[in-house]
C-alpha cells in the first residue's frame, strides 16, 4: 500500500524563500536549497518549490535553485509558478525537477495539460487549483494567486484536468488557507469523489491532528504545508510520527 | 571504478548522475560503445513509453554493446530501463526488449487502485540479492509506473504490494533492475546505488 505523503512547499522569490499569509504580506527568509535539504533530513516525501517571481531573470534563478537542490536532495522535486509552455516544462524538468505544477496557465490554456502529459508523461504534470465556496452552494476556481474568479465550476474543472492526462491535483482551499483551522475536508472529498488521480491537500493546516484528520476523513494521497514547516511550528518528522501513532501508513 | 550512464534521451539521466556524484562515484553520461567497454558498471535509466525508448536506444547503436557488456559487468536498469531488460513489453502494442532477463512487461490492473502507481511503497524481500544488502525490513522506495514485469520468482529480489505482488527489484546473473527510482528514494535508494557499485 502506498504511504501517505507529507510535502513541504517552499515559496521562492528571486532565489529566496518567502511565505505569504493568505497570499499577502510576504516575508523574505532563507536559502531554498538549504531549506529543501533540511526538509529532506526531516523525512519529507517530496519537496515543492513555488516560484512567485514574475520576471524572466527570476526564472533563471529558480532553475539554478532546482539544479543545486537536485544535487543533494534525493526525493522527488516539484516546481510550480510561472510555467506557461511546453518549453518551460522541458527547462524545469531538465534542471532536475521530477514534476511541474501549473495553475492559472492551465485554466487559461487547458491544452498545455494534454500537450505536457503527452510529451513528458502524466506523472510529471501536477495541476494546482485555488478554489472557494460560491453563493450557489458549489465551488469556484480562482486564478492569479486566488485573486480572480474565473466563473469555472470546480467539479467541471477537475474532470477536464483528468481527461487531459494530468497526473495529480494539488487542491488549495482559499476558504481555509492561512486559517490554521484544518484542511478543507469537504472540498477535498468533493474533488476526490470526481477523479481517480491522486489529490494533494493544501491550505489550512495548523496542528498535528489536522494531518490525521485529513487522512481519516478523505482519500487524499498527500498533505502539503508551507509556513507551518517553514516557521518550524512543526517538523515533517513530528507530523509523520503523529500519523504513525494513528495507524496511518507513512514512510519512515 | 567508473559507471557509464547510457544516454538515449531519457529524462532522468541527470538525477542518476547527481546521485552517483553525491555518493562519490565517478560516472559518465555516454552513448559511445567504447565507454561501455571501459566502464566497470553500466546504468540504463528510463522514463516514458517502452516503444519510443527502445527505438531511441536502437538509434544510438548501443544495443549490441549493452548485450555484450551485460555478461561481463554489473548492469542496472531503472524504471523503464528495468522493463527494457525483459524479453518484450505490451505497452502500445508488442515491442521486443533487450532479452537479458526472462519475462514480459504488462499493464498493471489492480482493482480499486490508481494507475499509475505514484508514490512511496514498501519492498517485500523475495530471493536474496546483494543489491538490497543492509536495508531495513520492508523499506519504502519511490515508484512511478503503470506497467510491471511478469517474470519467474527466482528473478525477483523484492516485490511491492500494489493490488498483488509486483516485481520491484529483479536480477539475472550480473543484470539488475529496479522498477522504483533509487535516485529518488532517499537514503534507501542511495544505499542500493552504493550496493550496486560494491557488487
Amino acid at each position: 500500500m502506498l504511504a501517505k505523503r507529507i510535502i513541504p512547499c517552499l515559496d521562492v522569490r528571486n532565489g529566496k524563500v518567502v511565505k505569504g499569509v493568505n497570499f499577502e504580506g510576504i516575508r523574505d527568509v532563507g536559502d531554498p536549497v538549504e531549506c529543501a535539504f533540511e526538509y529532506n533530513k526531516q523525512g519529507a516525501d517530496e519537496i515543492v518549490f513555488y516560484d512567485i517571481t514574475a520576471s524572466h531573470e527570476g526564472r533563471g534563478v529558480m532553475l539554478d535553485v532546482v539544479r543545486e537542490t537536485a544535487k543533494k536532495v534525493f526525493v522527488p522535486l516539484c516546481v510550480g509558478g510561472g510555467i506557461g509552455s511546453v518549453e518551460d516544462f522541458r527547462d524545469t524538468l531538465r534542471a532536475g525537477a521530477d514534476k511541474v505544477s501549473i495553475n492559472s496557465q492551465a485554466v487559461k490554456n487547458p491544452k498545455l495539460i494534454s500537450d505536457a502529459a503527452e510529451i513528458f508523461g502524466s506523472q510529471c504534470v501536477v495541476i494546482g487549483i485555488d478554489a472557494k465556496r460560491n453563493s450557489k452552494g458549489g465551488y469556484s476556481v480562482f486564478i492569479n494567486g486566488g485573486r480572480m474568479d474565473m466563473g469555472l465550476d470546480l467539479g467541471d474543472w477537475v474532470r477536464e484536468i483528468e481527461e487531459r492526462g494530468a497526473g495529480e491535483i494539488c487542491l488549495n482551499s482559499i476558504d481555509t488557507d492561512g486559517t490554521k483551522a484544518g484542511f478543507d475536508t469537504e472540498m477535498l472529498n468533493f474533488v476526490c469523489s470526481r477523479v481517480k488521480i491522486p489529490v494533494i491537500a493544501s491550505g489550512g493546516c495548523g496542528k498535528l491532528t489536522d494531518f490525521s484528520e485529513v487522512f481519516d476523513k478523505t482519500p487524499a494521497s498527500a498533505a502539503l504545508a508551507a509556513s507551518l514547516f517553514h516557521f518550524r511550528e512543526l517538523t515533517v518528522g513530528e507530523v509523520k510520527q503523529h500519523l504513525k501513532t494513528r495507524g496511518i501508513a507513512v514512510r519512515s | 571504478m567508473k559507471t557509464a550512464i547510457i544516454d538515449y534521451g531519457a529524462g532522468n539521466l541527470f538525477s542518476v548522475k547527481n546521485a552517483l556524484d553525491y555518493i562519490g562515484a565517478e560516472s559518465i553520461v555516454t552513448k559511445d560503445p567504447a565507454e561501455l567497454e571501459n566502464a566497470d558498471r553500466i546504468i540504463l535509466p528510463g522514463v516514458g513509453a517502452f516503444p519510443d525508448a527502445m527505438k531511441a536506444l536502437a538509434e544510438t547503436g548501443l544495443i549490441p554493446a549493452i548485450k555484450e557488456q551485460a555478461a561481463k559487468k554489473p548492469l542496472l536498469g531503472i524504471c523503464l530501463g528495468m522493463q527494457m531488460l525483459f524479453d518484450k513489453s505490451f505497452e502500445f502494442g508488442e515491442t521486443d526488449g533487450l532479452g537479458l532477463i526472462p519475462g514480459t512487461v504488462e499493464l498493471m490492473t489492480p482493482p480499486d487502485l490508481l494507475i499509475p502507481q505514484i508514490g512511496w511503497n514498501r519492498l517485500i524481500y523475495n530471493e536474496k540479492c546483494a543489491l538490497l544488502d543492509g536495508l531495513c525490513e520492508e523499506p519504502y522506495v519511490y515508484f512511478v509506473h503503470s506497467y510491471a514485469a511478469k517474470c519467474g520468482s527466482r528473478n525477483v529480489a523484492a516485490y511491492t504490494d500494489y493490488g498483488g505482488n509486483v516485481p520491484a527489484c529483479v536480477f539475472e546473473g550480473s543484470v539488475y533492475g529496479c522498477q522504483f527510482h533509487p535516485e529518488k528514494s532517499g537514503e534507501t535508494g542511495l544505499t542500493i546505488l552504493r550496493n550496486f557499485l560494491a557488487l
